[in-house]
Formats: structure tokens, sequence, C-alpha cells
């Protein structure tokens, strides 16, 4: 393939074909403030100045917080063999390779990582992963549109509020509607949520543990539901899994969720995994990619890509999504991850976080002015009340190498006194006592 | 041969009328041109289709292709063993492979379409 870039003509002959005056025009959507001023680079550097130059610009970033931030992402350890076997170049430099007749590794190991999330959530099928939790959460969206022919959504206050905003930016130009329903006590507003169903809804959408850490069983919701024909759509936390009622177990029709915490570092950005899984009986209406275990002509066992008529290289514009792939080696780390933890495992660090985060509840709740939002029970993320505004409270945290936590109010603008705090197996006694200690120290200032 | 007591489409979907209830499903020709077919996505009882409309989706170890609705018309019945065998449209594709059942529909429409000899022709062009 060659690199030779487009003429001048042919420029011009793209931007006549799309009616736009020239290259710019393109990208008018954007505010001007927005856009940069030029492209124009600076003289060329050599390593030593440019290695130099990223290392000053890194040392701007706090690196050793002890972290409680949460809000969907969270700093659980990883095992360094997650790495190791990550990095062999047969997983880490392939791109796309699904051809069975080269890739059965890759293949294998996506069907593995399959099965693990099926097992999590208790339900049927699980696809090959997809972009983030995000994401994911839209795609179960398209899907239940396409599953139910309705196009009104349900969406859960307690649903996490970044996810929130990109189902509003994914949907704008698509003629649905969705009517938010603030949580009630911190869980799930049940009156008001029943009140909403009806024939036109395509899906209700919850998330267990919701964004302020709260456990819910939504078994009666799915069962009301289900009377009118409506999906519900479960966004949920893997690392709670193993411990909580999965979706499975309430009927869900459609899991989906951020696969971060399972073995794949925190980054501002991704890569990050997004995961689903869904009843067996609307399979061929989810997106992506989804690996199964055959015989060749031998009788031998072997993997490949199955129901393909779903996706976009067959079905074109018909296909359930169009704007989906596959996140390979995050799924593989996920699955190394849960691999070298075992059943047990998961289930002892899932412990672990609950039993530190209600430690550090304990000890928040001694503080005086301090209250945390404990009448409805949570995993490992709970809400703080604080005397003060949170993020001015996580300011001051940070210079004493603490990350706080999350403020509430930069997405629920009446909480602006709100902190969520995360908990997970990382954090020691020693830093949960250190960190509330501090925290009293700062607020009696 | 394709049974001279029923009508035709271009698309290869078949309409055969039963008193007021027309029965829907697709031709030897297609079944034959999918290969053995492995899913087919039935449309919704009481679903109302208009002619040239999208009803569903047929797929083989081949292809998927989109089925179109012959005539307009409110379905009464689907075929519902072909959710569990849809091989049933290779064996037998003008009888036990018949696909959705249907009323209200105008009885011009089907006068419209092809009849066996004419739809023999086209295929022969094909």
């Amino acid at each position: 393939m060659s690199y030779i870039s487009n003429t001048d003509k042919q420029r011009r002959s793209m931007l006549d074909t799309c009616g736009a005056g020239s290259v710019d025009d393109l990208f008018t959507d954007i505010p001007a403030n927005l856009r940069p001023k030029s492209f124009c680079l600076p003289k060329g550097k050599s390593e030593l100045e440019v290695a130099s130059f990223f290392d000053t610009l890194s040392k701007k970033n706090y690196s050793n917080l002890v972290n409680f931030v949460g809000g969907g992402f969270y700093d659980h350890f990883i095992p360094s063999a997650i790495d190791a076997i990550v990095s062999r170049s047969e997983f880490y430099t392939a791109y796309t390779p699904y051809q069975p007749e080269l890739s059965q590794g890759t293949l294998q190991a996506i069907y593995e990582y399959q099965t693990d999330i099926c097992r999590l959530t208790g339900l049927d099928v699980s696809n090959a992963s997809l972009y983030d939790g995000g994401t994911a959460l839209y795609e179960a969206c398209q899907m239940a549109i396409h599953a139910t022919d309705r196009r009104k959504f349900i969406v859960d206050g307690g649903v996490n509020p970044i996810y929130r905003k990109m189902l509003n930016s994914y949907a704008v130009n698509l003629s649905i509607e969705i009517v938010e329903v603030p949580v009630s006590h911190g869980q799930s507003d049940r009156t008001n949520i029943t009140a909403l169903l009806d024939e036109n809804t395509g899906a209700l959408v919850i998330q267990n543990p919701n964004f302020f850490g709260v456990i819910d069983d939504h078994t009666d919701i799915v069962k009301k539901c289900h009377e009118l024909g409506i999906l519900v759509i479960q966004s949920v936390y893997p690392m709670a899994l193993s411990l909580l009622k999965t979706p499975g177990e309430m009927g869900v029709d459609i899991a989906t969720g951020e696969g971060q915490s399972l073995g794949i570092p925190l980054s501002f950005g991704g890569p990050y995994l997004g995961f689903m899984a869904v009843k067996k009986e609307i399979v061929r209406k989810m997106p992506g990619r989804i690996v199964a275990r055959t015989l060749d002509t031998n009788g031998r066992e072997g993997f490949v890509l199955s129901l393909q008529a779903r996706e976009q290289h067959i079905r074109r514009e018909k296909a359930t999504s169009n704007i989906c792939s596959n996140e390979a080696l995050c799924a593989l780390r996920a699955h190394i991850y849960m691999s070298i933890m075992g059943k047990e495992g998961l289930r002892e660090c899932a412990q672990l976080c609950v039993d530190k985060a209600h430690y550090a509840i304990q000890r928040l709740n001694a503080i005086p002015g301090v209250k945390v939002m404990d009448s409805s029970p949570t995993f490992n993320e709970f809400t703080v009340r604080l005397p003060i505004d949170a993020g001015e409270c996580v300011g001051r945290m940070i210079d004493k190498g603490f990350a706080a936590g999350f403020p509430l109010g930069r997405y629920y603008p009446d909480m602006e006194n709100y902190l969520l705090v995360a908990v997970t197996e990382k954090r020691t006694k020693h830093e949960i006592g250190l960190f509330a200690e501090t925290l009293e120290e700062i607020l009696c200032q | 041969m394709n049974p001279t007591d029923r009508r035709y489409t271009e698309t290869h979907e078949w309409v055969k009328l039963e008193g007021s209830v027309a029965v829907i499903g697709i031709t030897d020709h297609a079944q034959d041109a999918l290969g053995d077919i492995t899913f087919i996505e039935l449309p919704k009882k009481g679903a109302i289709l208009k002619k040239g409309r999208e009803f569903g989706v047929v797929e083989s170890v081949k292809a998927a292709s989109d089925l179109f609705a012959p005539i307009s018309g409110t379905v009464t019945e689907i075929n519902e063993s072909l959710e569990t065998a849809p091989e049933a449209i290779n064996s037998d594709a003008y009888g036990e492979g018949w696909i959705y059942k249907c009323t209200g529909f105008k009885k011009e429409e089907y006068d419209s379409l092809l009849d066996a000899k004419s739809y023999e022709a086209l295929l022969e062009k094909e």
C-alpha cells in the first residue's frame, strides 16, 4: 500500500461532493475557541531533549497519592503476571486476528474471557468486549431498540452520570426519548420508575451498585418491566459480582459494565474495557464479535467467530452496530486477572473491599461534622456529607498526600458538600486511619 | 416447479390465499440460493405490514437476507416451529416452511403479483 497523499484536485473533488468550501469547514461543529490556532510545530528536537521535556511534564502529575477515588474506576491490585503474558508479541502485536486458520490462541483467549463474563453475570452469552462501560451501555440501549421496536428509555439517576452523559450525546440525533428518574434515599425510586413504565418503553436502565455505591436487588422492578415487554439493562461493577446477586439471578436481560477493575491500570482516557452479556433469546440483536467453540472436519476442537450475520462486515448498514469494536488486549488482561484470582480469590478480594470500606465508614462517621450516608447498604463506595465544599476538601487533602474521593457536586448540583469515597483491597488499615485523621485535621483548620 | 395455486414476488416470496387469509413464505429458488438456513427472524403477531416493507431476516450458512412483505396486511399467525427448525424452509418451502399468515389485504395487490409462469420467466433471466 502506498502512502502518497491526495492531490489538491482530489481534495477539491471530495469537498465539492460533500458541499464543503474548505477542509476547515468540516470542523465548524467544534467551537472556534477549542480549535487549534495553528499546526505549526516547533523545529525538530533531539531524543534527549524530547525525553527531558516529557519527563519534566510528567512530574506535574501527582502519582503517589493514597487513592480513595472511585466513580466507576477503581484502584485494584494488578498481578505482575498480567503484563508478562499480555506483552507476548503473539498477543500484543496482532491486529484483529480473527482468521481461525492462524489465530486459535487469540480466539481461545476471547472465548475464555466470554466464559468468565457469563459466569460473573449469570447470563447466557457474552460478546468479545466493547470500548468501555459507557459505550457498552449505549450499545445495550441500541440493542433494546432493535429487540423491542420501542424508543422510550427510563434511566435510573443512580446510573453513573458519565455514562448518562455519553448516552445523551450518542442519542442526540436519534429519535429516542430518555427519561431520568432521580434516586430516592440513594436507591432506585420504585414508585416513580413504575409510574413511568408503559408499552412504549423499550428498556429500563439501572446500575448495581449504583453511582453512590448503594447495593440494590432489582428483582421486583425487573418483574414489572417484563410484564410490559420492557427489557432491563443493568450496568454492573464486575468486582462486586462474585459477592452480590447477579444480573442473571435478578432476571436482567442485558448486563454491561466497565471491566477496568479486572486487571486494567487506571489511566486518563483508557484504554478500558466494556463488557456485555445477554440472555440467549436476544443474542441475535447483540452487537460486537462473538467467539464460539466448534469442531473441525477431523473432529478436533477449535474456535471461530460466530453469528457474524449480525455484524457490520456482512450486514452493513443493517448491522446490530456500526460503531463498536473489540478491545481484545484489555479483554485478555481481564481474562488473565480472573484466571489468576480464581473464583475464591475474586470473592476474597471483593470481601476485603467491603470490609475495608465499612471500616472507613466507621472511622469517617466518628469525625465531628462528617456524616456517611448509610441508610442503604453499600459495597466498597459510599457518600460522605462534609461541613465544607467537597471539591475544596479534595484540594486540601491532595496537599497531604491523599486522593480523597470524587466531589459529587460536579454532576449533582445540589450536592456540593458531598464526597464519594471508594476503598479497595489495596488500602491498609493504617492508610484508612491516617485518611480519617488527616480529614479531621483539615476540617478543624 | 413452482405451484400454480399462488403468486410470487421479484424478491422471491410467495403468497397463497386460503379464504380471507394469505399465507406467506419464500420460494424454492430462494431457499436453494441461500443454502442451509440456520435462523429466521419472524414478524410479530399483530404487526401491520405494508407491501414491500421488511418483515424479517433469514440467515443461512452463506448469507443473511431481508424478507419483504409481498402484500399489505395484519399478521395473524406466525410459523413458530421455524424458530427451532428453520430447515423446514429448505425441505418444504411451499408447505411446512410457510412463514406467516395475514388478513386485511387487498385482492388487487395479490392479483398484481407474478403468477408461476411469469416467476419462472424471471428466474430464467437471472
